[in-house]
């Protein structure tokens, strides 16, 4: 019973680590638009064609 | 004179020489439109930040400062197909969005408290029938503790918070046993593990605090979404006023950025942003979205311009005045006050469930106690008998019953094109059993149609559309929009009070007063049927003809007045406008019941009287003039047409052209109001199927977490059917 010393600390830790993980998502903005990142993760994401056409 | 746009009010330093503004996009619905646009915005040069917001229809934008002028990122989207204009957080939509954030806060701490609390129990739970020593009990249950206390005193501090407001009013509401219940259940279970017992309540205290947060967040969430959509369309009407910045300079800059002493530029075509007294000028105004009158109104120098009012033939100079100064306003402001504290009377289902139910609760619970001493019991064993009766009764289920329903509901109606303002709002429009509706801007579209396009060859109409768009009068601009005109004829001139002209192939054409393109002679015949409407002649070379300009009927207004009366709702029309323009809507509709020349505070009585006949009334309506009436109503709906004053106190509003989100809605609250009471005796079964259980005193703490999850799971599913609706009309 003495791995208990380790595994609960370290499923301490683990749950921890999960919940700063949540906080500092939620403080960086990324639950203000779930619309939108649903589709950005499927979008293409080459550069922009900016000034191609132009330069021709 | 110079008109300049001036968005200086809406930009803010985003740091580091950077400037930010944040813009409202209409049409803005899938992956496709937010490349285009953030591609489309980002090829500007000096542009740092382009990026849309998919859920609450903006786009944010930051640039160096002093390089751009934000008109262009404006005249940009409108290039790629967008209308957008700036807006400005309201402070109660940000309000709105810190108390989602503090929610989802607790209920990340609530949800992570519970699963670790948990993986702690489960083996207490599984040790208890075999072999685990008392020491790994006490020791994990010391564990659990040192998890579930901080995150429930985290955690519960919206529950805590508002008991405490409660209990401080001497009222009670759900959040009392709700917090009596976890309080106890964690005391209880500290003072337990103190004593090396075998039970402790840490994972049902704390687990149900995640399934109610989880009901509050969704609650909160469907609010925060009501706001910022009301907000984004409050910009995109994009209010703007002509400024005096300089005897002979005007900047039209946002109504925001006016204040009182001011003096704004009102032109023929617009209509008035701001309330304010005419200085110089003279013109006829059309007061209809204020008062109900169609006819027009003279104004003169002294006389007061309210918001809303549209300004037809001449040009106005106007200082804007405070608010307070108005009479007008002044008095339909009293009157709304009046009736809104009328209306908070109203007690909400959740609150008269809960004041049922807490004193039912802790009576059980003390029933429980001095039951057991009775009986022979302990008093230590007896209080933890009734302890574990809060607990297993805490209204988990009971807290999910109605804001689950609410939310769903609220969805279902959005995308049905009525939004919320007030939470409480579907039960009452539930109730509802009368129908009153204004005339003017409610069951007529605001704007002006030309109600004879039919009978004018198609050539003939197109042409007058062309020359229409070279005058600024409201019913020409509309026969412009309704001949879908777009290139104005060159050489077109404007006769002011007259008419416009132009000379075509060597042909002249005319377009005004009859008397001015020499048609009076065919007024006679159409002024007879249409008592409403305004009549304008347009004649190329000898060929004359008149059209009737009115504002139309709403298009489904005869079919939803139809549905409305197949499902037992009674139907009256109220109105401000004189007798003949409605008893005309009246008779359309078949409406038998219709007054004319309504004041204000006539409204108001008619709604009293209704009252006392014990009818529950519905009010829908725009004007300015039907606020106060708006708000003493049972329930009440706007069009996002109406004034500023009507939106704000209407308890929801509809878009768009159609009257059917009227029927929708009241379909939709009424399937709501029955699943949130289904849920509520869901809620009430599961009581009593546990509370004998608990009193018997075998409940263990995996019998009541089971029992939590089971109900809860079981009102949420059945909440979710809240969101199929039928086709109504």
């Amino acid at each position: 019973m003495e791995i208990l010393v380790i595994l609960v600390p370290l499923a301490l830790m683990l749950g921890l680590a999960g919940l700063g993980g949540f906080l500092w998502s939620l403080r960086s903005g990324q639950y203000d638009d779930l619309d939108g990142a649903a589709w950005r993760a499927i979008a293409d994401d080459d550069p922009p064609p900016q000034e191609a056409p132009v330069k021709r | 004179m110079q008109v300049t746009r001036d968005f200086s009010h809406y930009i803010r330093s985003a740091g580091e020489g950077l400037q930010h503004i944040d813009l409202a996009v209409e049409g803005v619905h899938c992956a496709g439109c937010m490349a285009k646009i953030e591609r489309g915005l980002s090829s500007i040069p000096d542009v740092t930040l382009a990026r849309v917001n998919l859920t609450d229809r903006r786009v944010a934008l930051e640039w160096k400062a002093g390089t751009l002028d934000p008109g262009r990122f404006i005249d940009r989207l409108e290039e790629l197909g967008y209308k957008a204009y700036p807006f400005e957080t309201e402070s109660a939509e940000e309000a709105e969005v810190a108390e989602s954030r503090f929610l989802l806060r607790c209920l990340g701490v609530a949800a992570f408290a519970t699963m670790n609390v948990m993986m702690l129990s489960i083996p207490v739970w599984s040790g208890n029938v075999s072999d685990m020593l008392p020491e790994q009990r006490d020791f994990f249950h010391w564990l659990s503790a040192l998890i579930a206390l901080p995150a429930a005193a985290y955690a519960g501090q919206p529950f805590f918070r508002s008991a405490w407001r409660a209990l401080s009013a001497k009222t009670t509401n759900m959040d009392v046993p709700i917090s009596i219940g976890v309080i106890l259940a964690l005391g209880m279970s500290v003072v337990e593990t103190f004593h090396h017992a075998e039970h402790a309540y840490f994972d049902a205290a704390i687990m149900l605090l995640t399934f109610l947060l989880v009901g509050r967040f969704l609650d909160q969430s469907m609010r925060r979404r009501t706001r910022a959509v009301a907000g984004n369309l409050a910009a995109l009407k994009a209010e703007t006023a002509a400024k005096f910045i300089g005897p002979d300079e005007i900047s039209q800059v946002p109504v925001a950025a006016i204040h009182p002493g001011d003096i704004v530029l009102l032109r023929p075509g617009e209509r008035c942003a701001v309330d304010g007294t005419v200085i110089e000028g003279r013109s006829e105004i059309d007061q209809s979205l204020i008062t109900g009158e169609t006819l027009y109104v003279t104004a003169e120098q002294g006389a007061p311009v309210y918001a809303g009012s549209m300004n037809i033939s001449g040009t106005l100079r106007v200082r804007v005045s405070a608010a307070s100064e108005a009479t007008l306003l002044a008095e339909i402001t009293r009157l709304l006050d009046h009736a809104l504290a009328a209306r908070s009377r109203y007690m909400r289902l959740a609150d008269r469930a809960s004041r049922l139910y807490a004193p039912v609760v802790h009576a059980t619970a003390l029933l429980t106690i001095l039951g057991w001493v009775i009986a022979g019991a302990g008093w230590h064993d007896a209080i933890v008998t009734g302890v574990a009766v809060l607990i297993i009764t805490c209204p988990c289920a009971l807290g999910l019953a109605i804001p689950t329903v609410q939310t769903v509901a609220a969805g279902a109606m959005f995308r049905a094109g009525v939004l919320l303002n007030a939470g409480d709002a579907i039960e009452r429009l539930a109730e509802a059993d009368h129908v009153i509706f204004d005339k003017t801007g409610t069951l007529t579209l605001p704007d002006l149609e030309v109600m004879n396009a039919a009978d004018i060859p198609a050539d003939i109409f197109e042409l007058a559309g062309r020359l229409a768009l070279s005058s600024h009068h409201p019913v020409a601009a509309a026969v412009a929009q309704a001949a879908g005109a777009r290139s104005p004829i060159v050489g077109a001139v404007e006769e002011a009070g007259q008419g416009v002209r132009a000379t075509v192939d060597g042909v002249e054409i005319r377009l005004g007063r009859p008397s001015f393109c020499g048609a009076e002679g065919l007024v006679g015949l159409a002024d007879d049927l249409d008592p409403e409407a305004s009549i304008v002649a347009f004649s190329k070379g000898s060929e004359k003809f008149i059209l009737s300009v009115r504002q139309g009927l709403r298009p489904d207004a005869q079919a939803v007045i139809a549905a409305l009366k197949a499902r037992g709702i009674g139907i009256e029309i109220l109105s401000g406008d004189r007798e003949p323009a409605v008893k005309a809507a009246a008779h359309a509709l078949s409406i038998p019941e219709w007054r004319a020349g309504v004041t204000p505070a006539d409204k108001i009585a008619r709604i009293e009287e209704l009252k006392r006949r014990g009818m529950k009334v519905l009010m829908v309506g725009d004007g300015m003039n039907d606020a106060p009436s708006l708000a003493a109503a049972h329930v009440s709906m706007s069009p996002i047409s109406a004034a500023h004053l009507s939106q704000a106190t209407a308890d929801l509003v509809f878009l768009g052209r159609p009257l059917a989100p009227v029927v929708a809605a009241i379909d939709a609250s009424r399937k709501a109001l029955h699943l949130m009471r289904q849920n509520l005796w869901l809620a009430v079964g599961y009581n009593v199927l546990a509370v004998p259980v608990a009193i018997s005193g075998v409940v263990t703490p995996l019998i009541a977490a089971a029992a939590m999850s089971g109900s809860s799971i079981l009102v949420m599913l059945n909440s979710l059917r809240a969101r199929t609706s039928r086709e109504i009309v």
